[in-house]
């Protein structure tokens, strides 16, 4: 176990909870919004443009008290692929996982096709994950594949 | 022998190669005997959200030669729909007052969706552009009526392939029987990428043409479909290709003595009239198929068979 380092205090250290590094800068807000992140009363603690070896720029969520499944944080694979995982415990590291795309997508996109039911009646979106690199889905509903990528309001 | 009791029919692809054949031996017996009173005390909600003529009448006469009450509707403008009502509200209801559900809606997805919300099984008629495979089925049993066989046929499929679901559909199920796909028409119609993957996926072969008379003498099947003006931009691409994509009696000449022309109707000129006395007609017959694939349809998803 590892304490965590200097550069993630920047943003400051929380004592229990998830940090969610290595977003890129422009989708550090979706990523909340797809986590649900929006409406969470404790503390989340956001950092955007902050420096990266890898990726240049980079932004950095630290959530308080919240532990996320896997399943849940896959569906930020859309929009943060390199996306590290870094479950905190008594201000250690206890675990680091990476994001993977999922098999299925439900609720957060939207169909593209402006005749499917989904678009017509209030219904939660699914999508099949028919290739990965790059990303094409299929609409559980209308069955239209797409690779454009549209998230629900 | 597979259980299909309660297995709803909204994709071609939400049933398997033994489920087909299982059905077109049902549609079989019912053709050799289509009355029969074996659904006397049930009821088959019969919900048309857009017009239809033959796959409408062809479910309601299977039922009805099966003894089952119809209930539904052919214009929703009659009913609370023009009120505003849901999809959901109307199928909960609809499902509460019958045994099984078909439907046609002009939205993609819709049937998916009613199944979900439905207490009772649902066929699905058609949903918009996306699916409809109680015709496939019916292409399927028309196929195997005229050959004798599913398995190893040449099926030259002529028209409008990047509109037409039932070509998709028929594509999608003949991969299961090692069929070989000979694909003609116009260069902006051909078939989507998606549907021939299916073809890949199965290590099946196809060709593409843009005239039917290259692949007339190889087939032992010309599914043909209409191609449709409005599917053109400019008025003058449709004239340059529309006879591309037609056949009368000469067409025909030269085409193998098994070869039967297959069309989901209803035609426009694609098929010239002097086709319908040659022996290779069968387009009016396969319409006629359909009561007997519906019967067998409706039987096994009750249950009864």
């Amino acid at each position: 176990m590892t304490t965590i380092n200097k550069r993630e205090l920047i943003v400051s250290a929380i004592e229990n909870g998830t940090v969610i590094d290595h977003i890129p800068v422009t989708t550090v807000l979706m990523v909340l919004n797809i986590l649900g992140l929006n409406n969470y009363e404790d503390e989340v603690l956001i950092g955007i443009n902050l420096d990266s070896k890898k990726y240049g720029k980079k932004g950095i969520i630290k959530v308080r008290s919240k532990y996320f499944e896997q399943h849940d944080l896959n569906k930020i694979a859309l929009v943060a692929p390199n996306a590290t995982l870094i479950v905190i415990k008594n201000y250690e590291v206890v675990e680091k996982k990476s994001v993977q795309i999922p098999d299925k997508i439900d609720e957060i996109l939207k169909c593209i096709n402006p005749n499917c039911i989904t678009n017509k009646e209030a219904i939660k979106t699914q999508f099949t994950v028919i290739g990965k690199d790059p990303l094409k889905i299929q609409c559980h509903y209308c069955e239209k594949s797409m690779t454009n990528i549209r998230f629900a309001e | 022998m597979t259980n299909l009791k309660n297995k709803n029919l909204i994709s071609i692809s939400d049933y398997n190669k033994q489920e087909y054949l299982e059905i077109l031996k049902l549609a079989a017996e019912f053709e050799e005997n289509p009355r029969q009173e074996i659904l006397k005390d049930k009821v088959v909600a019969s919900i048309f959200f857009e017009p239809s003529t033959r796959t409408r009448l062809s479910f309601e006469s299977a039922a009805s030669m099966l003894g089952a009450k119809v209930i539904g509707f052919a214009n929703p403008a009659a009913t609370s729909i023009a009120k505003g009502e849901s999809l959901h509200d109307t199928i909960k209801m609809l499902s509460s007052y019958s045994d099984i559900i078909v439907m046609r809606h002009s939205i993609e997805g819709a049937a998916r969706y009613a199944a979900e919300v439905s207490s009772v099984p649902l066929i699905n008629a058609g949903d918009g552009s996306n699916q409809h495979p109680t015709q496939c089925m019916l292409d399927l049993y028309s196929i195997l009526k005229t050959q004798g066989t599913l398995e190893n046929l040449q099926i030259t499929l002529v028209g409008d392939l990047k509109y037409g679901r039932t070509v998709h559909s028929l594509v999608e199920a003949m991969c299961n029987f090692n069929a070989t796909f000979h694909l003609v028409s116009p260069t902006a119609l051909k078939l989507p990428s998606a549907v021939k993957m299916h073809i890949k996926r199965a290590k099946l072969k196809y060709y593409q043409y843009t005239s039917i008379n290259d692949a007339v003498s190889v087939s032992d099947i010309i599914y043909m479909t209409r191609v449709q003006r409005e599917r053109f931009s400019d008025p003058l691409d449709y004239e340059k290709v529309k006879d591309s994509c037609i056949i009368d009696a000469s067409t025909l000449e030269g085409c193998q003595e098994n070869m039967r022309v297959l069309h989901p109707l209803p035609r426009l000129n694609e098929i010239a009239v002097d086709v319908d006395t040659t022996p290779y007609a069968y387009y009016f017959q396969q319409a006629r198929n359909g009561v007997y694939v519906r019967q067998a349809l409706i039987a096994a998803i009750l249950g009864l068979r």
